[in-house]
């Protein structure tokens, strides 16, 4: 036998460029590759860095309301709303019940809008479009919803700190009733395209997997650390906006591969349907049927008539918006469940008309290190299709 | 699980590491600890490695920047014990400049970027990194962004007329 | 009876209209425009709902989106550009092949929008050169489809020398391009 080594191989540099079609969101791999397979890969991101941390050190708290929209910008209700309880956090507000759990609809319709993009995505990377197709015309759905309540589609700036800035009306409740009645028979065709199809199970078992342990010690959160096997939830462990009354299942994966989080997401949509239309009941239940904000006049704007109709509703709204009214000097650290983990806003106030220091957790920055150790080995398409089920959102990555 | 209360954990810190804890304190109910700088990575390694604490769960790191206060630099790990449904905030300070803190990545493979990116932002180093350099910003950026003296806006512009902002 | 488009004046007879040869190559540009989609940010998911089907960008002629800059006709710009970012943009602009145009979507890439910080760009013209700016943030998918139809009106009316002329070389230069 010819005991000389092998030849040294030559590796070839692709470059999974910053503008890519299947990279959704600007970020750069250099791989190495030894033919179709991977044999490293080196990420830079920071193609849309846009400072929030900084920019939020200038501007007073409804100021800072817009930029925390434009971070996990197909959920953008949960950042808001997760902004807000951090304030309400840090000058000690209480919220009624009924704003607890009509902020509990939104966050939920959130999450069904964001975990939409993410599967429908992963159908058009693995080459299926028409999912695609069929389940944005659902967020068209989500989106009238939002505008009813709030005014606007995508980037939401929705509420207020100590609620909303207007109770639901009658034509929200309504929208709001025919999304829940139509639109689990759209997830279910979604679901008999790609669940049990023979190609996408073939392309998306076993590619990407990550072990629970490596996971925890990568700090994966989301549906992402709950596809590896773990129930971390952070409803459930650390309740917020009465989280507490509802009665919902974490679903969870075992492999974390592509399949699991594909499959974690979609029951999670169920989920949030089941949470909305409890909370449609539990609504119906209270005493308290018309509040929809808590009693914060040094946060809350004043209702736009008094804006502008008394002399004292345009002072407070004007003092409110450019920050000068008292804030209480400290530091908290809330977290919400957004779309893809863990959010958390570790806010520290010196007293001042704004934040002294605002670090904002975001999720997809700290799972997507561990994607050069998932995509080792794997083959060039599944390294594609591994990168569009972690939900790499580049808005929340880059901050 | 164990029920932890925070008087237990901090007087189990207390009892382990002595003067190496500096201050406790439990700002609208969560557990803030400030610890020397020297021995905060032997504190988290402990912390991790106890069998009823297990806080093996690094949420979040970030840098501080205190122009005006005793100790200028500073930094901030938030910690969460999954199993005890427990979380901890530990903080240590500096005033070195440039300021350097040990590095988490033994420990956390999670704190790789962080750390990164707290180095992009502050100008920290974290000595026992694998790899320290900007991840955020451009490579050839000059200064660290998130000190207080340095400017949000960008101080090339020419197009912006300082009358029409109010400077 | 539907009409796709407006016909272009000419000569008409049976089975056949004569017109101006500009005429027709606008038409035939005006109506295939095969986009690039740069999609940074949230503008992009706006973009997403405008190619889906309650918007359906697809009837403007753009039911190919081509992600290769040599097989594209339209580079839209939809999102926040970093200063990080922005050499790549440039890249990508100048791989394009003539005629280009460039349709800048929503509050960032016009201008910079609410971000006004050292690591952004403070408008994508600073480095190409725009043709039609859509504002917003991000513009609602009406918006956006205005922009391309205002697009597809530059297009129908450009005169085929354009890119040959001295004005057009001018502005090249004073972006350092060729």
């Amino acid at each position: 036998m010819n005991a000389d080594s092998p030849a040294e191989k030559e590796y070839n540099t692709l470059n999974l460029g910053p503008t890519h079609p299947a990279t959704h969101g600007i970020f750069q791999n250099v791989l190495k590759m030894d033919g179709e397979v991977i044999v490293s890969s080196e990420p830079t991101i920071g193609y849309i860095h846009r400072a929030f941390e900084k920019l939020a050190e200038r501007r007073p708290f409804y100021q800072v309301t817009p930029i925390t929209d434009r971070l996990n910008y197909c959920s953008s209700p949960i950042n808001n709303m997760g902004w807000h309880m951090t304030v309400e956090k840090l000058i000690g507000a209480k919220l009624p019940k009924r704003v607890e759990y009509l902020r509990v609809i939104v966050m939920e319709l959130a999450r069904i809008s964001d975990h939409i993009v993410c599967n429908a995505v992963i159908g058009v990377d693995s080459g299926a479009l028409t999912g695609f197709v069929y389940m944005f015309q659902e967020r068209e759905k989500i989106y009238e919803i939002y505008e009813e309540i709030c005014g606007a589609r995508l980037t939401t700036n929705i509420g207020r700190i100590g609620g909303f800035e207007r109770d639901f009306t009658a034509q929200a409740w309504g929208k709001l009733e025919k999304f829940l009645a139509e639109f689990p028979r759209v997830l279910k065709e979604f679901e008999n395209l790609l669940n049990r199809n023979r190609i996408f199970m073939d392309r998306t078992i076993g590619t990407g997997p990550i072990t629970a342990e490596n996971a925890l010690n990568y700090s994966f959160t989301g549906p992402n650390l709950r596809a590896a096997g773990v129930d971390y939830d952070v409803r459930v462990m650390t309740p917020y906006s009465s989280y507490e009354d509802f009665d919902f299942v974490i679903p969870v994966g075992t492999s974390g591969d592509t399949f699991d989080r594909y499959m974690v997401r979609q029951e999670e949509m169920w989920q949030s349907i089941s949470i909305i239309k409890q909370a449609i009941e539990k609504l119906g239940k209270l005493d308290d049927q018309t509040s929809f904000h808590a009693d914060v006049p040094e946060f809350y704007l004043p209702p736009k008539e008094d804006v502008y109709n008394t002399m004292e509703g345009l002072i407070w709204h004007f003092k409110i918006v450019m920050g000068e009214t008292d804030v209480p000097k400290g530091e908290v650290y809330h977290c919400v469940e957004g779309g893809n983990g863990e959010l958390g806003f570790y806010l520290v106030s010196d007293g001042g008309r704004t934040p002294y220091r605002l670090a904002f957790r975001r999720p997809c920055f700290i799972y997507y290190q561990a994607y050069a150790e998932m995509i080792k080995g794997s083959m060039l398409s599944d390294a594609i299709l591994t990168m569009s089920s972690m939900n790499v959102i580049a808005g929340e990555l880059d901050a | 699980m164990v029920q932890l209360n925070a008087q237990e954990v901090a007087d189990r810190l207390q009892a382990k590491f002595g003067n190496k804890i500096r201050h406790v304190e439990e700002p609208h109910g969560f557990l803030t600890i400030t610890v020397a700088r020297e021995a905060v990575k032997d504190i988290i390694q402990w912390l991790y490695d106890e069998p009823t604490l297990e806080f093996r769960f690094l949420t979040n790191c970030n840098g501080m920047h205190f122009p005006d206060g005793t100790e200028k630099f500073g930094m901030v790990y938030h910690l969460h014990s999954l199993t005890n449904n427990f979380r901890l905030r530990l903080k240590t300070f500096t005033n070195e400049d440039p300021p350097v803190f040990p590095s988490l990545t033994p420990i956390f493979k999670a704190a790789n970027w962080m750390e990164r990116e707290t180095y992009d932002f502050f100008g920290f180093k974290f000595t026992g990194h694998p790899d320290l350099r900007r991840i955020l910003n451009m490579d050839n950026l000059e200064g660290w962004p998130l000190r207080k003296e340095f400017p949000l806006e960008d101080p090339f512009r020419k197009d912006k007329d300082d009358a029409m902002f109010g400077r | 009876m539907v009409e796709i488009s407006k016909a272009p004046d000419g000569f008409e007879g049976p089975g056949f209209l004569a017109t101006r040869l500009d005429k027709a190559v606008g038409l035939a540009r005006a109506n295939s425009l095969w986009p690039l989609p740069f999609a940074t940010s949230c503008c992009g998911i706006e973009f997403m709902a405008t190619m889906g089907a309650h918007y359906d960008f697809a009837r403007f002629g753009s039911e190919r989106l081509s992600f290769s800059p040599r097989q594209a006709d339209l580079l839209m710009v939809m999102g926040t550009i970093a200063k990080k970012m922005g050499p790549v943009l440039r890249q990508v602009y100048e791989q394009m092949a003539e005629p280009r145009w460039v349709l800048s979507v929503g509050a960032c890439a016009s201008s910079g929008g609410i971000f006004d910080t050292y690591s952004v760009l403070q408008g994508i013209d600073r480095i190409i050169p725009v043709d039609v700016y859509v504002p917003g943030c991000p513009p609602r998918p009406e918006q956006i489809l205005d922009g391309v139809m205002k697009i597809q009106e530059l297009v129908e009316n450009e005169s085929l020398r354009r890119r040959d002329s001295e004005e057009y070389k001018a502005l090249m230069a004073s972006y350092g391009m060729q």
